[in-house]
Parts: structure tokens; C-alpha cells; sequence
């Protein structure tokens, strides 16, 4: 399968976002969502729909926001993202591998046996990985974990969160919420990749969240809003995080699940559905599509 | 050498501040200690700690899940954590959390599982914990310890501590005759000789370890020579002990504060079905809930008392000289 992505720039961490930077990265959001998708076409395997609703968050990320070192995944200093939506993990292995931690072609190992690419994540098997997830629900107080004990040790480093909205069902969510504000643990911000659908409907019909920025506020938390498929927005937000202190913040990030294939969109079945090859092809030439308009800005 | 048992047992001490002190104690030495309560701590003592090291002692409040979670985080970032609720609470709420970060992602977070067995006597069975071992211990990557005494916690807390690896280890509430003595120097995984004998072994663990010994010596004033084990740790189980056990005395005995099925006995059983069969009898709560009441009453209505021990040797010697016989 042909994947021509382009070496990855990694833009210094800053405030600085230029237009060639924001059409960059949003252009790279689109090839790897076009990677995901044959990952899980060739495996038959694995989860599009909320890997697709993730890919600006983690591209912006991990190739502006975070201090990591691909070289020294373990680095103590380095800031942890703990991707709590375990399984859309095709967006964070693609992001990861491009980002330098293992090589692009271990990608298409995804699911196989003997890989290091697990069907959700495997902090042990896959560098950059931090904690196993897939079990829904434990981003929030783990990094409360994080953020005491950097703050035990002066440390500065910052604990981020990728949560879905789906996982907001689960009660251990709002413990660690609650931990997080009695503790005013500001290191930990989460981003909540809002899209709306969750296995078998929308959260709107599953389990009722809404509203969202008020239960947070509510919970003692800044609460800051960006369209999650906004490169410019995101960044923005992740840079706003950064200036509030003195509580945990969440960014709720509007998203779309399965964003950039027109028949995946808001449609529960691609939550965990493989694509057949005459959906492939067509998936394909979109997100194609969605790559190439930003090549042309 | 000093003795391995203290004869006669000593007056009893009280579990939970035994674990309290010893708790500070380590906090003394081991600065990337980190104590976590789910709003528990004057049940299981850890106010202890926080009263010592306010800045080290993290209050979840009533959420078990976020309280491992939260543990997890600590370690991942290189401390220490001890997490603290309720024996049972670890075997059933926060079980996802326990299986999911520490067994599969081997995160270092010990877990100090409080109010075990039956000694949560008189809040009953919603309290008492009687299968925290048998799912601990079918648990990947888990080490399952069983202090039985103020002796051993003070011994085996810190091996549990210096160990890089996730620990369960669960602690009677009430007050305890101290059994061991100076000589007492147990490791994690290896099983402790305390009394010799030909004729079948008991092998107990936790506060059943002085019921078995008083056994032994019920047995031995009927001409019945029984050897006695203590198995502090369940996992990793020292099944060369067992095998041991078996070859020389033909006939085992297992004491718990547990139910029958997966704790000691069963762990004891697997060993045995795998390296050597024997005689196996099993004293423990046999495979039902208990009820309120007084600690040393329920022991005894639930057949975890030393003349319980005794009939089930006796049982365990029938058995085997029936095979000798058959032979």
C-alpha cells in the first residue's frame, strides 16, 4: 500500500503558529488518518471511527505542543499524554511512529501477532506508549497520580489527557475529576475529543453528558472550547491551557467521528467496523482529497 | 540463634496500628514513599503516616477505582505508592484498575488490603472479605502476601516495598498474638518451616498460623507429629515446599481465613495436583458468606478454629493411610 508521507516537521513548542505551519500539520492530519485507514483495511481490524475524530488533537500534539524525546521515551522530564480512549489507537501509534519513537513500517504490524503494536495500547511493547488503556475511564485520575508527584518533586512537566465523550459515562472519570480539583493539579489538562458517538448511538441517546462545560465548571475545573478539526483552534487552545493555573483544565474539542469520510461521519457502525474494499477505495480517495486541499494552500 | 517462635505466644498486639507504625517507620527511611487512603485511614491506621508526613498522604475519598488509578500514576512517575482501602474493595470495585495497570502494566503500587478474612466481624459480610486471595492471585504479574503478625508485617513491608513489581497484601483489623520471634526472617516466595513433623503438614497462612501451631500441638499430644508451614506469601507460591511437604509427610492440612476455593488451599492444590498428589484437606469458610458477630465466634461457627484443624488432620491421616494401604 502506498503511503507518501512526508518526513515529519516538528514545529518548536511556542506560541507561534504561522499559517504554512497550520496548513502543514492539518495536511498531515489527513495522510495519517489515510494511514490508519490501512492499518485497520489490512487487518481486517480496529477502530476508524474516533481514530479519525483524534488525528488534528494528536497531531498537534505531538509535533508542536509536547516535550518529548522520541530518543529517550522514558526521559523524566518529558510530558506524559495518556491516551485514555485506548482504542482509537491506530491515530496515536501513527502519530508516534511518525513522530520517531519506532519506524513507519512497524504501523502495518497493527494487531499482527508477534507486533508490538497492540489492539490497545501497551505502554511495555510500544515506545512512547504511557499506560495501558482500553478499558475506558482511567486518564483522569492516573494523571492526577502524575501531576502529584511532579509537584512532590518540583518537576514542571505537564500531564495531558485524550479522553472521548463515550468514556465520560464511567464514574471513575468524575472521581478523578474530583481529585484533580481538590488537589488544584493545573499540570493536568485534559482535551476531550467530543465527537459525539459512541458504540451503538450517539452519547446524546446512550447517556446524556451535556452540558459538558458546565458539569466541568461545576467540578472545579477551566473549562476551554475549540473545534477539535480546527489545527489553528487547537493549537490556540492547547497554548491557553497552558496560561491558566490554580485548577486542572479540559479543553472540549467538537469533533466528528470519523471525520473526513463522508459515510463514516456521526455513523455509530465505523466505531469499530473494518471498511470492505469497495469502501476502502472510496474512503481513500477522500481523505485524499482532504490531504491534497491543504497541499494547495 | 534466637527462635524462629515466640513460646508462649506473646500478649496480643493490635494489627492496625502495628501496620500504622510500621508504616512511619518506612516512611522514615524510604523518602519516595507515598501513602494513599479512599477516606479509610483511622479504620486501617494510615492516619498514622499522614500525621507524620501530611505531604506524602493523598485522601481520594470514597473512590477505590481512582484511588488505584491515582496510585498508578505515582508510580509511573517513580514513587512508591501504598494504597489503602478495604481487603475487599481491591478484590471487587477497584478490580479493573488492579488488573488493568498493575497485572497487565505492572505498575509498582503495593496494596494494602485491610480488614481481611473475618475480622471486620461485626460489620458483616458486605465487610469481610473472603475471596480477595483467590482473585489476587489468579492475576498475572501479582505478588499476594499474608503477614500473620506484627513480626512479619515488620519484616516482609519492606521486602514488598524494595521489590519493583505491583504487591497485594491484606492485614487482619483485631488484635493478634504475636507468634514469631527474633529469629523469625522470612523472604517474599519462600515458605517458613516452624515446627517439624512426619506424620502430615499444615500449611497456614495469617492469623491462622497460631491456630495451626496450637493444632500441631493437640496433634502431637495424640501421638500425631505434624509439621507446620507458614505460607506468607501465595504468589509466587513456593511449590518446592510443597512438593517437599508431600514426599515426606504424605498428607497436607491448608489453614485460611478465606474461603476453600483459591486461596491457600486451592493454590496448595494446584501445586500438588502438578508435582506430587497427596492427601489434601482444606480448613477455610467453605464456599458461603458468613454473618455479624464476635471475631473469635465467628472462627469458631465457621470451622476456623484450632480443633477444626484438628479434625481435618485427622480426616487427612485416614485418607492417607488408607492409600498406604491400598498399596
Amino acid at each position: 500500500m502506498p503511503n507518501n508521507i512526508a518526513p515529519a516537521t516538528v514545529y518548536p513548542y511556542g506560541p507561534r503558529h504561522t499559517p504554512a505551519m497550520i496548513a502543514d500539520l492539518s495536511r498531515r492530519a489527513f495522510e495519517y488518518r489515510l494511514q490508519v485507514l490501512d492499518m485497520v483495511y489490512e487487518r481486517q481490524s480496529g477502530h476508524l471511527g474516533g481514530s479519525f475524530s483524534a488525528a488534528e488533537i494528536l497531531t498537534a500534539l505531538y509535533f508542536h505542543h509536547l516535550r518529548v524525546n522520541p530518543q529517550d521515551p522514558a526521559w523524566p522530564e518529558r510530558d506524559r499524554l495518556l491516551f485514555s480512549k485506548g482504542h482509537a489507537c491506530p491515530m496515536l501509534y501513527t502519530v508516534l511512529a511518525h513522530r520517531g519513537f519506532f519506524p513507519v513500517e512497524e504501523l502495518r504490524t497493527f494487531r499482527a501477532l508477534d507486533s508490538r503494536l497492540q489492539g490497545h495500547p501497551e505502554p511495555q511493547k510500544t515506545p512512547g506508549v504511557e499506560i495501558p488503556a482500553g478499558p475506558l475511564g482511567h486518564g483522569v485520575a492516573i494523571a492526577c497520580g502524575m501531576a502529584l508527584a511532579a509537584a512532590m518533586k518540583k518537576a514542571s512537566y505537564r500531564v495531558y489527557v485524550v479522553l472521548g465523550d463515550g468514556e465520560l459515562n464511567a464514574g471513575v472519570i468524575w472521581e478523578g475529576a474530583l481529585v484533580a480539583a481538590k488537589y488544584r493539579l493545573d499540570a493536568v489538562k485534559v482535551i476531550l475529543d467530543c465527537n459525539g458517538v459512541q458504540q451503538t448511538g450517539s452519547t446524546a441517546a446512550v447517556m446524556p453528558t451535556e452540558p459538558l462545560a458546565d458539569k466541568w465548571k461545576a467540578f472545579g475545573w477551566h473549562v476551554l472550547e475549540c473545534h477539535g478539526h480546527n489545527m489553528a483552534q487547537v493549537l490556540d487552545a492547547l497554548d491557553a491551557a497552558d496560561e491558566l493555573h490554580g485548577r486542572p483544565v479540559v479543553i472540549i474539542a467538537r469533533t466528528t467521528k470519523g471525520k473526513g469520510v463522508s459515510f463514516m461521519e456521526n455513523d455509530c457502525v465505523w466505531h469499530g467496523t473494518p471498511p470492505n474494499a469497495d469502501q476502502y477505495r472510496a474512503a481513500r480517495a477522500e481523505l485524499l482529497e482532504g490531504a491534497n486541499r491543504w497541499t494547495l494552500c | 540463634m534466637d527462635p524462629v517462635l515466640k513460646k508462649p505466644f506473646g500478649p496480643p498486639v493490635n494489627m492496625r496500628r502495628a501496620y500504622g507504625e510500621a508504616l512511619v517507620a518506612l516512611g522514615q527511611s524510604r523518602p519516595d514513599l507515598v501513602v494513599l487512603s479512599a477516606d479509610v485511614s483511622n479504620s486501617d491506621h494510615s492516619f498514622m503516616f499522614e500525621a507524620r508526613f501530611p505531604d506524602r498522604f493523598i485522601n481520594v475519598g470514597i473512590a477505590e477505582q481512582a484511588l488505584v488509578d491515582v496510585a498508578v500514576g505515582f508510580a509511573k512517575c517513580g514513587r512508591v505508592p501504598i494504597a489503602n482501602t478495604f481487603a475487599f474493595l481491591f478484590a471487587t470495585r477497584a478490580l479493573e484498575q488492579v488488573r488493568t495497570h498493575l497485572a497487565y502494566g505492572r505498575a509498582n503500587v503495593k496494596l494494602a488490603g485491610a480488614y481481611a478474612g473475618l475480622s471486620d466481624s461485626f460489620d458483616g459480610p458486605t465487610h469481610q472479605s473472603i475471596n480477595d486471595l483467590a482473585v489476587m492471585r489468579s492475576l498475572p504479574n501479582l505478588t499476594v502476601v499474608v503477614p500473620a503478625d506484627p513480626v512479619a508485617l515488620d519484616a516482609l513491608l519492606p521486602q514488598m516495598c524494595d521489590m519493583d513489581g505491583p504487591v497485594f497484601f491484606r492485614l487482619c483489623r483485631n488484635e493478634v498474638p504475636v507468634v514469631f520471634g527474633e529469629g523469625y526472617r522470612p523472604t517474599l516466595g519462600r515458605a517458613v518451616q516452624l515446627r517439624d513433623g512426619r506424620d502430615l503438614t499444615l500449611i497456614a497462612c495469617g492469623v491462622m498460623v497460631a491456630p495451626a501451631l496450637e493444632a500441631a500441638e493437640s496433634l502431637a499430644s495424640q501421638g500425631v507429629q505434624a509439621r507446620v508451614v507458614e505460607m506468607h506469601t501465595l504468589k509466587p507460591l513456593d511449590t518446592d515446599m510443597v512438593a517437599r511437604c508431600a514426599e515426606e509427610t504424605g498428607a497436607i492440612v491448608t489453614v485460611e481465613e478465606h474461603s476453600i476455593i483459591g486461596g491457600l488451599g486451592g493454590a496448595v492444590a494446584e501445586a500438588l495436583a502438578a508435582a506430587r498428589p497427596a492427601p489434601l484437606e482444606r480448613v477455610g469458610i467453605r464456599d458461603q458468606f458468613t454473618e455479624s458477630g464476635p471475631y473469635a465466634d465467628l472462627l469458631r461457627k465457621y470451622g476456623l478454629a484450632a480443633p477444626d484443624i484438628v479434625q481435618a488432620a485427622q480426616t487427612a491421616l485416614r485418607r492417607k493411610e488408607n492409600l498406604q494401604r491400598q498399596r
